[in-house]
């Protein structure tokens, strides 16, 4: 069953076709991979499912329920969250505190945002930083704090763009460990990523955007033998690895 | 002790001394510490907006006055009893500021951006008010002085000791107020708001709600404020009450206090109001005009380049208050 179906999706910007009749599905318990190179529309076509950006046309539905256009808000409530590509903890709030923002969306006492915060960043690794600073967290840390942030606010679908970016490998691979485990306790993660490795690794399906328009849908495998992939974005020398 | 013990017993040793100041002040000192809680009050009420919301604004002003001439407006013309005035000068301010922050927030005016449009309307109310025969103009309004069957309790007039004693329980419980708020989800909202508001948003934080009841909140504690400011001085002026030096007088304690700290505010005003006097003194004395000014501006530049977040946050440090709210 799709738990997110994006139908002909479009975002112009002034003089500029960002998305252009993008489709495809996410399937619920999956991992989907967005990938292609840069200004190929991944992060706009992540924030019109997010709901920070309206599309110009098209359709986003949400496990059944049309979301496009209502907000950030509207759409972590019903289910979806993201982490975003440049991280953006909250630095005068504490690492807990962090995530008990995230926490504070499905109940009203402090004290079981506060278990609910503890037990997600138990999940990630940060619990023994749980009183430190966020602003004092290094970047390894601070990905893993915006997820963090992402899954104390419970999360159906959870939308990751680029969480491996400037990491080194044995770090992507404490995230990549993460969310295998997220996704074996049943989560659904649609995320955008550079990092082919990490994709090939863990994605069951990948997507693939150049200059706004989806070029290629398949599975991992497919996708990096696809011809017109190799061509636009992955280069001969990458397939080789 | 912890950290969170040891407030306990500073806030009560603080409120204890407090409490029992009028045995052996001076009226002169009373009236000065009353003026100190009214600064320290609505400093709390800017302190909310600004310090926990992360919401700028320099127009405080306009609630404060609405505030005043309100409880003094119902009271003179209208033999409104000032309870009454106070639930009036509590309510018409917040309805004034969630509606511009209402509109500030709706067409996405951000920062400082918001914080002119808050001058803006401040302004408006100054020249309104100015040219408006009801209230005096620029003449001012003036509340009768209390006669002899004068009870405190029914007209919230009385002498230095009444104001003291009414102004120290409207701190308090402005203080317990805030307390309660920055400690609820609000507060952590609010604070999630002020750090990133987009990205509070992306954690299902409704920002534009949250962000009125911000406004509004802080708004109706300061319309309190100018009510009690009314009640003090007895008279009122466009000028006085709306103009931008009172906008400037009312936050200048919690910056310098402290921001996003709960009792910054108090210390600030402490420390605000008594070199205020002061200097009004010194500027008497040695006929120099505007010598507070100097001293407000000399004020913040220091405690900018030495404290930045204020001198709470220090002092807290020195004597081991320090916790995870202070």
């Amino acid at each position: 069953m799709s738990m997110l179906r994006v139908d002909g999706l479009t975002r112009r910007f002034t003089g500029l076709t960002a998305v252009n009749d993008v489709s495809f599905e996410v399937a619920q318990g999956s991992i989907t991979a967005l990938i292609g190179p840069n200004g190929a529309g991944k992060t706009t076509c992540f924030n019109m499912i997010a709901g920070s950006l309206a599309p110009s046309a098209g359709a986003i539905h949400f496990m059944d329920q049309r979301i496009d256009g209502l907000g950030p808000e509207a759409a972590c409530e019903r289910g979806i969250a993201r982490t975003f590509q440049i991280v953006r903890p909250l630095a005068g709030m504490s690492v807990v505190e962090n995530a008990m923002v995230g926490a504070l969306l499905r109940t009203r006492r402090l004290g079981e945002a506060r278990d609910v915060a503890m037990q997600v960043l138990d999940q990630v690794g940060l619990a023994a930083k749980a009183r430190a600073a966020a602003s004092s967290l290094t970047l390894p840390d601070r990905k893993m704090l915006e997820l963090a942030k992402a899954l104390a606010t419970r999360p159906r679908l959870l939308m990751l763009d680029e969480v491996m970016a400037g990491l080194r490998p044995n770090e992507a691979d404490r995230i990549v460990a993460v969310l295998r485990a997220l996704c074996e306790a049943g989560m659904t993660i649609f995320l955008i990523e550079h990092v082919m490795r990490v994709v090939m690794s863990i994605a069951e399906r990948v997507v693939v955007l150049h200059h706004g328009e989806k070029l290629a849908e398949g599975a991992p495998r497919e996708i990096v033998e696809n011809p017109r992939v190799i061509e636009s974005y992955l280069g001969r020398k990458q397939v080789a690895v | 002790m912890n950290p969170a013990a040891r407030q306990r017993v500073a806030a009560a040793a603080f409120i204890g001394c407090l409490a029992l100041t009028p045995v052996f002040a001076s009226d002169f000192l009373l009236s000065v510490l009353a003026l100190i809680f009214l600064f320290a009050f609505v400093g709390i009420a800017w302190n909310l907006m600004l310090g926990y919301a992360g919401q700028l604004s320099l127009g405080h002003a306009l609630y404060f006055g609405v505030g005043a001439y309100l409880v003094a407006v119902l009271s003179e013309r209208y033999g409104v009893t000032p309870w009454l005035g106070m639930i009036a000068a509590a309510l018409i301010p917040a309805l004034l500021g969630a509606a511009v922050g209402a509109l500030g927030f709706r067409f996405s005016v951000r920062g400082v951006y918001f914080a002119l449009l808050t001058i803006a309307f401040a302004e408006f109310a100054r020249i309104l008010f100015e040219n408006w025969d009801y209230v005096g103009k620029t003449g001012g309004f003036f509340l009768k002085a209390v006669t002899a069957g004068n009870h405190p309790l029914v007209s919230l007039r009385g002498n230095a000791t009444f104001f003291y004693y009414a102004l120290l329980i409207v701190l308090l419980a402005g203080w317990l107020l805030a307390m309660l708020l920055v400690d609820s989800r609000t507060g952590y909202r609010w604070r999630a708001i002020r750090e990133d508001e987009d990205a509070a948003r992306a954690l299902g934080v409704r920002a534009f709600r949250l962000k009125i009841v911000a406004v509004a909140t802080s708004a109706g504690l300061t319309g309190i404020g100018g009510g009690w400011f009314a009640l003090m001085s007895g008279s009122l002026f466009p000028e006085s009450v709306f103009g931008m030096r009172m906008s400037i007088d009312l936050i200048v304690a919690p910056i310098i206090g402290g921001l996003g700290t709960l009792f910054g505010p108090i210390l600030g005003a402490f420390i605000v109001v008594t070199l205020n006097e002061v200097s009004r003194d010194l500027a008497q004395k040695f006929s120099i005009n505007g010598l507070n000014l100097l001293i407000y501006g000399a004020l913040l530049m220091l405690t900018i380049k030495v404290l930045p977040g204020g001198v709470w946050p220090w002092v807290a440090r020195r004597l081991g208050l320090a916790g995870d709210r202070s």
